[in-house]
């Protein structure tokens, strides 16, 4: 039973003590979820796009202080990011974002990476003009789960 | 509140010992003169006490490191002195890895060991301990409490199947030296292992009761000052200090385990009272006193501590350290579920804790909860949305 919490820096714990853009949207255009509880680590993204762009990014996070935080962070970071340029964040440039993680640590920022080009691929599966829910079959579901729907943002 | 873990050198352990890194440095095998008999009166009046604490003679106890090295000579020790005899070691599934790694390396020698399973509250049945018994078995080894869950296991009754076989019976006694009463003779055991740092003492010294003619061959070879079953210069300071807090521990013992008691059932009645989706881990009953184990549901274990940590400090029952970490083993052997794993705090209450700290940490963890829940995907309620965003 042990925990490296002690090697975290005041970036890590700010974002653990204060998450940024907690929450989810009714009617997202795209929705990752990604992780496994039973792994210990769960995150769930939730965008709004407009015009090519992450107008707005919420996130859920089942996990230890730096999964948190690193999915606190990721959110701030793709915030008025284009489409194209969310293919560049990769779990270094979030771990790189929060001053660095201990090196047993640095999966959760793979996390962080992951619910990206996931919420990437949802957001191509949904077609302009219906509702359609995230492909859940390659992330587990936590307990107490329910799939999330789209609404076309008029 | 992490006293499972460790112990503070208590400041009577600590005054014992100082006259033995300063003037009294002698060398406790040097009795030729002042200084080495000095020594070896302090080791001498030390393994009494050490003793005195399992109701053993003073010959019986031969001095280590600590437990995971008397873990080693005890089940080490014995079964390759019994080797002629057979080659079979019954254990069960929550011992401390001091114990089931050296059974797993006893394996890679051709030894043969069944983990027995426990029941949802950590339980050993001793009529498994029967059951697995077979003509080749040569040594039992069941730890008298586990380090997680606190579960106290029936050892007399263990000690007693294993006696009446003629099989030596061994106890992993870490976690309950100091803590509950031990008796070798009442419980039929013929090795226990300690350490003195989880009872008040000093870290890297320990000792091994070993029954009288209890065929044990010695892993640490040289010079045979632990009659042949140990060498190495003995650690006079670590050895005194030891003995200090084996003293301490029978003098406090019966009043100080009240009190910790008293004060757990507080904490998990305020924990319970207060935050939702919380169980117990372990025995309701036959538990340490100072231990509690608790499942957060929906509340990661690492974050948990991280909320705490101006307060308290705690382990969580899993070290978050890899993409595919699993939650500690000896929750899951009582069936856990695998996310619930990870959900799991320990407190291991010791002398320094009050009961004003408990309604600290206890509303503290209340707070924290209800925060990490809100972050929660999937806890009860995440889902439900008030408008077009829910910023929490």
């Amino acid at each position: 039973m042990s925990s490296s919490y002690a090697d975290y820096g005041e970036i890590v714990l700010d974002h653990y003590e204060n998450p940024r853009n907690v929450g989810e949207f009714e009617q997202p255009d795209a929705v990752a979820l990604v992780g496994n509880p039973a792994c210990g680590d769960q995150m769930k993204m939730s965008l709004r796009i407009r015009d090519g762009v992450v107008e707005e990014a919420r996130f859920k996070a089942f996990g230890c202080g730096a999964a948190i935080a690193a999915s606190s962070m990721t959110t701030t970071l793709i915030r008025g990011m284009k489409l194209e340029d969310l293919e560049k964040i990769t779990n270094r440039t979030v771990a790189e974002a929060l001053g660095g993680l201990p090196p047993a640590k640095l999966h959760c920022s793979v996390l962080a990476e992951e619910a990206i080009r996931e919420a990437l691929a949802d957001y191509r599966r949904r077609a302009p003009g219906r509702l359609a829910a995230p492909d859940r079959s390659r992330v587990p579901m936590g307990p107490g789960s329910t799939d999330q729907t789209g609404a076309e943002r008029k | 509140m992490d006293h499972h873990a460790t112990t503070p050198v208590l400041p009577e352990v600590l005054d014992a010992m100082l006259p033995f890194l300063k003037e009294d440095f002698g060398n406790a095998s040097s009795t030729t003169h002042l200084y080495g008999k000095r020594a070896s009166d302090a080791v001498e009046a030390a393994r009494r006490h050490v003793a005195d604490l399992f109701s053993a003679s003073p010959s019986e106890i031969v001095f280590t490191s600590g437990a995971t090295e008397s873990d080693n000579l005890a089940i080490r020790g014995a079964a390759r002195a019994a080797r002629a005899k057979g080659d079979h070691i019954v254990t069960c599934a929550i011992e401390h890895e001091a114990v089931l790694e050296t059974c797993h390396e006893l394996e890679s020698e051709g030894f043969r060991v069944t983990r027995l399973p426990v029941d949802r509250h950590g339980w050993v049945d001793p009529e498994s301990v029967l059951r697995a018994l077979t003509p080749r078995t040569i040594l039992v080894s069941i730890h008298a409490a586990n380090n997680e869950i606190g579960t106290i296991e029936p050892i007399a009754d263990i000690g007693r199947i294993a006696r009446e076989r003629g099989l030596l019976f061994h106890t992993d006694a870490a976690q309950a030296a100091g803590r509950i009463p031990l008796d070798v003779e009442a419980m039929s055991v013929d090795l226990l292992a300690m350490s003195a740092h989880k009872m008040y003492g000093p870290k890297g010294v320990g000792a091994l009761y070993v029954r009288k003619r209890t065929p044990l061959e010695a892993q640490v070879h040289g010079g045979g000052q632990e009659k042949k079953r140990r060498s190495g210069t003995l650690n006079v300071p670590g050895i005194v200090g030891l003995g200090k807090a084996a003293e301490v521990a029978m003098r406090d013992m019966t009043g100080e385990s009240a009190r910790l008691a008293a004060l757990r059932d507080d904490l998990w009645r305020r924990i319970s009272s207060s935050i939702e989706g919380v169980t117990m881990n372990g025995h309701p009953v036959h538990r340490l006193p100072n231990n509690l184990n608790v499942t957060v549901k929906h509340a990661e274990g690492e974050a948990m501590l991280m909320a705490l940590r101006d307060a308290a400090a705690l382990s969580t029952g899993s070290a978050c350290a890899s993409g595919a970490m699993r939650g500690s083993y000896v929750l899951r052997a009582l069936g856990v579920a695998e996310d619930d794993a990870h959900s799991a705090l320990r407190f291991g209450l010791g002398r320094s804790n009050t009961a004003e700290q408990i309604e600290t940490i206890a509303g503290r963890l209340q707070r924290a909860v209800a925060r990490l829940r809100a972050l929660s995907p999937f806890h009860e309620g995440a889902e439900a949305r008030g408008g077009a965003t829910r910023v929490v």
